[in-house]
Parts: C-alpha cells; structure tokens; sequence
C-alpha cells in the first residue's frame, strides 16, 4: 500500500488486526528502504544483527534512541533534496535534534496531520487565535519545533491573530476586536501548553480582577508541547481545563502529544481526555528493565513509530517519556486504535518539549 | 481586471517573481513558496476572490496550474 492510499484510510476507523498488518508492511518497507539510503542506519542494525526475516510484527522492529537525532545528521535523500531542516526546541546549551525533510516527507506531514486533526474539528475552517507571538515563525529556513507546530495548524484557520506581540503581552484590543467580529461563531485557539497559561490565562485572571472580561465559550482549544513546567507549578491536566473555563468559558480543550521527530503523526486527547493513536502511527509502551512490552495499565517508556517518515531514518523511535497504554479500540469516544496517557519525562532525560524549553526561562 | 490577471498578479507579488516565473513555478521551487508562503498565498486568494478553501484544496494547490484547476472546479472562478 502507497503512502496516498493510506491517506484515504480515516484516520481512526481500522481495529487492531487491520492495524497491525497495515503497520508491519509499511514499516518494514520503511526500515528496508532505510537500510538501502542511510549508511549510519545500516550500520547500526548492522551491529545488532537486524534480520528482516525474524520479524513478524512491527513491534519486533529496531528503534532508534531520539535522541541520536542531535548526535547524528541521519537522512536518507541526497541533500539536494532537502527542502526543509527542522530543530526540536532546546533551550541554550542543549543539543538540538536535525530533521532533513524533502517534498513528499514534508508534504506527506501536512497531509496526515490535516486528517488527524479534521476528525476533530470538522472539515470547515475557522476563525484561528494563535495563542503566540508573530517572529516565532519568521526564521523560514529553520524551523523551530514552535514554529512548525503554529504553521501546521495554521491550515484550520480562515482568519487568523497572533494574540501575543513578540514580547508576549497579550494584545488586548486585537483579540476583542477578533472576538467581536466572528461573534456567534466557533473559533480556534492553538498555542503551547505553558505559553497558554504564563501569557493567555494568566494575563485573563490579571484583566478579569479589572473587570475585563472574554467570552471564549465558543472556543475550541488545541494546545501541546509538554506539562513538565505546569507540573512543577501544581498545575494538573484537569485543573488548567477547569480554571481555563472558569475565566472565560473555555469548555473544548484537547492536549495533544508529538514531537518534531514524528512531526504530522500527532496523538489528539478525545473528549474522555485520552491521547489516541491513528492508523498513520502507532505507541509501544516498554519497560525500562529489557524493552519487552507493557500490558494495559503498565507504565513504561514510549516507543513511536510512524508511517511518514522517508527522508530520514525516524520511522521508529524510543522516546524519553513516560507513559500507559489505557486500552485499544474501546475509548468511550468511539475511535478505534490504542489510547494512552503520559506520565512525563523520563527522570535525567533532558527538558525538551517546545513549551518546557521555553518554560526554562522562566525557573 | 480579469481573474486570469488577478491570479497571476497574486504569484507575482506574493513570491516577487516575473511573469514567467510564475506560470511554472511549483510549490517548493523558489524559496519563497514554501510552508509559510503557500499559506499568504491562499489568504492573497482568499480576499481577491472572496472564497474559503477546503484544507483538501489548500494541501493539493501545487503548482501555478493546479491552483488555478482547484479554483475553476470547486470555487466558480472562471479563467
């Protein structure tokens, strides 16, 4: 099966078997294809003795540790072909990841996030808040983890604000004015988890206690990036969705999980406030003692795999984060595929996700 | 103004290219048109036109030609 023709699956339509066999093709292909165009991958499942013919799911395939990504300039395509670097969002000092992107990887990213992302949304697009400031994605050349995210979700918006000036104060006026004009209306919000709260909530408590207030009931958020920094703060998944509501209605509120590794394979939170896994990419929980994998409830560290990735070698992945496999196929919300939580940060793995980063500076 | 030279007008503007350039150019081929270009061009196109695209249609406008096939199929724009 071609890239397109997994394209036209819906996104959380197939259960586990169907899933499965999908997965281990295309993986395999990946991996093959991979072994063919990167010397350094070949080399490395080289040394651990990869035999295609001993796997007999995806599960049984290598993985890479993500962050070989900072170590290692690992593609697959002639650089020519590059037409897009991507960096993960290290703060000063920490290493960076480098993903080189050609036309249909990149393309291929847009695409897969568009049908993630729609079964969510609807296919109509919507007045958008970006709940960041403009320069984030004036370096075209590099693109910061931030600056990927904000663009990639740019594509919802039909209208769009920055509600942040670049030195993120919240513009006030602006975002009245935007509300004002698309009354009535659905409206999209995306933003960073801790940049929503440091420079959007936050800034609401401030102008609320001045008797400013926003209807945002008509809202529907998406925001990602980590919670290590909101964690440190005592600030729980369910208390930033409540206090969020209670200062300006904001009811439809979805957390994502991804990374700029696996860019366009994101896990969206449903309604139940679970993070789902598509046909397009999956989760293998494993534990820390030998990697075998975890049952149902078991924490473990998070293994990515994703069925995007051609131009460089990430299509399988071990993360640094921590998380449980809540189930598959049976999430109230009625998506079919596993759906999962995290727990966070592996302990002495390095602060790295696109919020955290930024958060850092704020310790 | 005819659409034809509204549209074209569009590319030379929003990617600073010549006439030339611009009927051929491809998404990716210049600098200009990449991920943060593509989406200035379809809000240029949005305002000259007074449409709103499907994501779908955003993702598939390719090139000069594909765009201007995606406008005249499912937006009524005559060339």
């Amino acid at each position: 099966m071609t890239f397109e023709e997994l394209l036209q699956i819906p996104p959380y339509s197939l259960g586990h078997e169907e899933k499965h066999a999908l997965l281990t093709e295309r993986l395999l292909g990946l991996t093959e294809h991979h072994l063919a165009h990167c010397p350094e991958y070949r080399r490395m499942l080289d040394s651990v003795g990869y035999d295609s013919g001993s796997i007999s799911g995806y599960e049984d395939l290598p993985f890479l540790p993500v962050r070989l990504f900072k170590e290692l300039s690992l593609r697959s395509v002639p650089q020519e072909d590059v037409v897009k670097t991507m960096t993960s969002s290290g703060t000063t000092g920490q290493a960076v990841s480098r993903i080189y992107l050609d036309r249909t990887t990149s393309a291929n990213q847009q695409k897969t996030m568009v049908k993630i992302v729609s079964d969510f949304l609807g296919a109509s697009r919507l007045p958008m808040i970006i709940l960041d400031c403009p320069s984030v994605v004036k370096d075209r050349n590099m693109f910061s983890a931030r600056g990927a995210g904000i663009l990639g979700f740019s594509i919802f918006g039909a209208r769009k604000i920055y509600a942040l000036d670049d030195d993120m104060r919240l513009d006030v006026d602006g975002l009245r004015a935007f509300l004002e004009k698309f009354q009535g209306q659905d409206v999209l919000l995306f933003g960073f988890t801790f940049m929503v709260w440091q420079h959007f909530y936050k800034e609401l408590v401030r102008l609320k206690e001045q008797g400013v207030t926003f209807d945002l009931s008509r809202g529907i958020l998406i925001h990602g990036g980590g919670w290590k920094k909101l964690a440190s703060e005592a600030v729980s998944p369910q208390e930033f969705h409540d206090r969020l509501r209670d200062v300006c209605g904001l009811d439809r509120i979805h957390d994502y999980y991804g990374m700029v590794e696996q860019t366009g394979c994101i896990y969206m939170q449903c309604e139940c406030g679970h993070l789902h896994a598509s046909v397009f990419s999956d989760v293998i929980m494993r534990r820390s003692l030998d990697f075998g994998v975890c049952g149902v409830g078991e924490p473990g560290i998070i293994q990515v795999v994703s069925t995007i990735p051609e131009s460089y070698p990430g299509h399988s992945l071990l993360t640094e984060d921590e998380g449980v496999l809540l189930g598959e196929d049976d999430c109230p919300c009625g998506r079919k595929g596993k759906y999962f939580k995290i727990n966070g940060r592996l302990k002495n793995a390095e602060i790295r996700g696109c919020s955290d980063t930024y958060a850092a500076r704020f310790a | 103004m005819t659409n034809e030279e509204k549209y074209l007008s569009i590319f030379k503007e929003s990617f600073d290219v010549d006439e030339a350039t611009a009927r051929t150019l491809k998404y990716q081929d210049i600098p200009a048109w990449d991920s943060v270009g593509h989406m200035s061009l379809i809000a240029a196109l949005e305002d000259a036109f007074d449409i709103m695209m499907d994501t779908d249609d955003i993702i598939d406008f390719s090139s000069f030609e594909k765009g201007k096939e995606i406008l005249a199929k499912n937006y009524d724009i005559e060339f």
